[in-house]
């Protein structure tokens, strides 16, 4: 099977490209980057208009099968990721039951094995979520996971810290540390800032992020490991990536597209679906989380993809569950917020979506250059669109985005042999 | 001219020509429950529901009375449990009453929110009597109104709450309702008690009761809640007492006549002494009574709002 897709604007910082190409695909492998290519071929794709860049992976996203398949599947998380763009998924182990044993990670390669995107779990830190002991982190390391984190939660025990760091350092796999001080957020569900007092909503105070995130930097320098920083919101968090990496440790980190879209006036309209944890935070931190994102403190965007059913979220806004989705958000706000706004350049942001990601977790490459798997995402950077939560491919409908018109809109995405396109594109055959 | 809204959620932006409508209204009101015959047939065929998700005595009969002196019907749904442990959703809840062709909902409800939350299930008009650490308007309206009777006017006026702010709804309401009309408003406590960037609201925030007292026009003492779990941000009854309590010693050495309020019910010889609370300073009886006259007020104005809606 030969595709042809012409006409294509290519970028892709890896091997400098930046230009208008005509790319041969043959068998799911790129065979020609040209000027211009004349090939008999069985799909001809006019692609005028468009760009087409190393496909994106999203590293925290929430699947929720095994236990909760009526918010997600594997199945409809992989549909939501080829509209959303991404042909790479990490999968969080807040499952029922938890991703904590190699069964449940087989189970999961199993269920997305011959599909278009790449699901790649990551394993619990502690048995059951819990907190209490080790998870059997060599045996999921064998079975294939990326990281391992308790997602969701902080561990709480510090020695248990310790272990889980010295411990995944022999598999070199990283730990995703979601930064709470459990002890700081009890029954808060707001960032703690005058508009939750106002709304009276129990606060969820930035220093619970902060703090976990110096504790675990600490851990770090004393004895080693990988360290990866889940959904920062907090501006002093974004200084204490930057001072460990200053000091050359072993972390990274990443920014969801709602942090740096939505401030916690969001939360005035007592709407469930902007309840998310960590919490919106204030203007201040998104400028501190815009500035990471500039100066390469912040290496990774991803979208804490976390679909929760209607009826859960149809309470009062303190006993509805915290998390939005963000897969068929993620890109087109990333292009709003901080492409068209000048923020970041399209190469940076495939730095943030793609490379760095791919780079952090050991997931499969994706550039454009032959000879390589065709693993990649076509965009329009200036199409837009109003978000219509009903049209999603996710399972599930909890978004505060919907109705917001966004500018630049994923086209399609080429992965395994398989090719997904959302838009209608002139085929010539 | 009618109010700007067709519920009272809060005080929180509500305009001050609301404000004053209210506070005016409710002075005729109180003229009417002084009369021997107190009822009127304002509400008539109106059907009121009082859907208390909360414990509480002195709100709802206050509300029951004005309901009831308006000739209105009314039904009161009392859920000593929360709703969720019942199973059943403050939406399929709601709706079901709503199904009985009901006009309007008195809410309490630990939740802050739920007020708002209830505006986007049911037509019917929507009073908050308190949800959570929120607000409670109804509450702040007849301290208002109080002060206005006691003092002419409430702009320019000191007025200090003292208490745990943090989880105070009536606090919060005040501050709101006050800073609208104009007053200087203080809040006063350990800091434990007073939630971080109140002064953001331009709101003086005092940790020395002394200093709050020789501020003050108005003290507005709340309870000290113990059953809020406020007791882990301050070490206990009798230290809170010796800080915060007002004493009749605290304010002669302030020299100070200053109006005292509480919203109740008391806790004497914590926040406030038992002298203190019987002196010709208090105000807080009078302040029941003018919740009635505060709630027939906002149960006309919003009762006949829906008649010129129709």
């Amino acid at each position: 099977m030969k595709v042809l897709l012409k006409n294509a604007y290519a970028v892709d910082p890896q091997v400098e490209l930046n230009s208008q190409y005509d790319i041969l695909i043959e068998d799911g492998i790129i065979k020609r980057v040209e000027k211009q290519i004349s090939e008999k071929v069985d799909e001809m794709i006019d692609l005028k208009g468009c760009v087409i860049v190393p496909a994106f992976a999203d590293v925290h996203v929430h699947l929720r099968e095994p236990g909760r398949e009526d918010e997600e599947t594997i199945a409809t998380g992989i549909n939501a990721a080829m509209a959303g763009g991404f042909t790479a998924l990490c999968c969080m182990p807040n499952t029922e039951p938890a991703i904590d044993c190699a069964e449940v990670v087989t189970f999961i390669k199993d269920r997305s094995a011959n599909s278009l995107v790449d699901v790649f779990p990551i394993g619990a830190v502690t048995k059951r979520r819990e907190g209490k002991e080790l998870a059997l982190l060599g045996e999921m390391a064998e079975a294939g996971v990326v990281g391992f984190s308790d997602d969701g939660n902080a561990i709480s025990n510090s020695q248990l810290v310790r272990y889980a760091f010295e411990y995944s350092s022999m598999f070199d796999l990283p730990i995703i540390e979601h930064c709470e001080d459990p002890s700081l957020t009890v029954n808060g569900v707001m960032n703690e800032s005058i508009n939750s007092t106002i709304l009276g909503l129990p606060p969820h105070p930035s220093l619970a992020e902060v703090l976990i995130a110096l504790r675990d930097v600490a851990i770090l320098k004393y004895c080693g490991g990988k360290l990866h920083l889940a959904h920062i919101s907090a501006k002093e968090t974004v200084e204490v990536l930057r001072n460990a990496k200053k000091e050359k440790l072993n972390v990274t980190g990443e920014v969801t597209p709602h942090h740096f879209s939505l401030t916690d006036d969001a939360v005035k309209s007592y709407d469930t679906n902007t309840k998310v944890n960590p919490p919106l935070r204030t203007q201040s931190d998104v400028d501190a989380l815009i500035e990471g994102l500039k100066d390469g403190t912040i290496d990774v965007i991803s979208s804490d993809h976390a679909p929760h059913s209607i009826e859960e979220k149809e309470w009062e806004f303190i006993y509805a569950p915290f998390g939005m989705i963000g897969l068929e958000t993620s890109v087109a706000l990333t292009l709003t917020k901080l492409y068209h706004t000048k923020i970041l350049s399209l190469e940076e942001i495939i730095y943030k979506m793609s490379i760095n990601p791919r780079k952090i977790f050991n997931l499969p490459k994706a550039t454009i250059q032959p000879d390589k798997t065709a693993n990649l995402t076509i965009l329009n950077l200036d199409m837009e669109w109003i978000v219509d939560k009903f049209s999603f491919k996710s399972k599930s409908i909890n978004t505060p985005f919907h109705g917001w018109k966004l500018k630049g809109k994923v086209i399609g995405v080429l992965n395994n042999q398989k090719m997904c396109l959302n838009e209608q594109l002139k085929i010539i055959k | 001219m009618p109010l700007s809204s067709r519920h009272l959620l809060g005080l929180y932006g509500l305009p001050k020509s609301d404000i004053k409508l209210i506070l005016d209204t409710a002075k005729s009101f109180r003229e009417i429950i002084e009369r021997p015959i107190k009822k009127v047939p304002t509400l008539q065929g109106k059907t009121v529901v009082n859907l208390f998700f909360e414990s509480s005595t002195r709100t709802r009969i206050s509300f029951e009375l004005a309901e009831k002196r308006l000739s209105a019907d009314v039904l009161n749904f009392s859920a000593s449990t929360s709703s969720l442990t019942k199973g059943e959703t403050l939406k399929d809840t709601v709706r079901n009453i709503e199904a009985m062709k009901i006009d309007m909902v008195v809410i309490r409800h630990s939740a802050a929110g739920s007020p708002h939350y209830l505006t986007t299930l049911i037509d019917a008009n929507v009073i908050n009597a308190g949800d959570g650490s929120h607000e409670h308007p109804t509450q702040a309206l007849l301290d208002m109104y109080t002060i206005r009777e006691k003092l002419g006017k409430i702009e320019g006026v000191n007025v200090c709450i003292v208490g745990d702010i943090a989880h105070s709804r009536v606090a919060m309401s005040n501050i709101f309702g006050l800073l609208t009309m104009g007053a200087n408003v203080a809040v006063c406590g350990p800091k434990t008690m007073i939630p971080r960037d109140l002064e953001k609201l331009g709101v003086n925030c005092f940790t020395n009761i002394d200093d709050a007292i020789k501020f003050s026009d108005v003290l507005n003492i709340l309870r000290i809640q113990l059953e809020r779990g406020a007791a882990v941000n301050f070490p206990s009854l009798r230290e809170y007492h010796r800080l915060y309590g007002i004493t009749k010693e605290r304010l002669l050495k302030n020299k100070k006549d200053v109006l005292i309020m509480h919203p109740g019910p008391i806790n004497r010889g914590v926040e406030l002494s038992s002298d203190i609370a019987d002196s010709s300073n208090s105000v807080i009886l009078e302040q029941v009574t003018n919740g009635v006259a505060i709630r027939m007020a906002v149960l006309y104005l919003i009762g006949t709002r829906i008649e010129e809606e129709k």
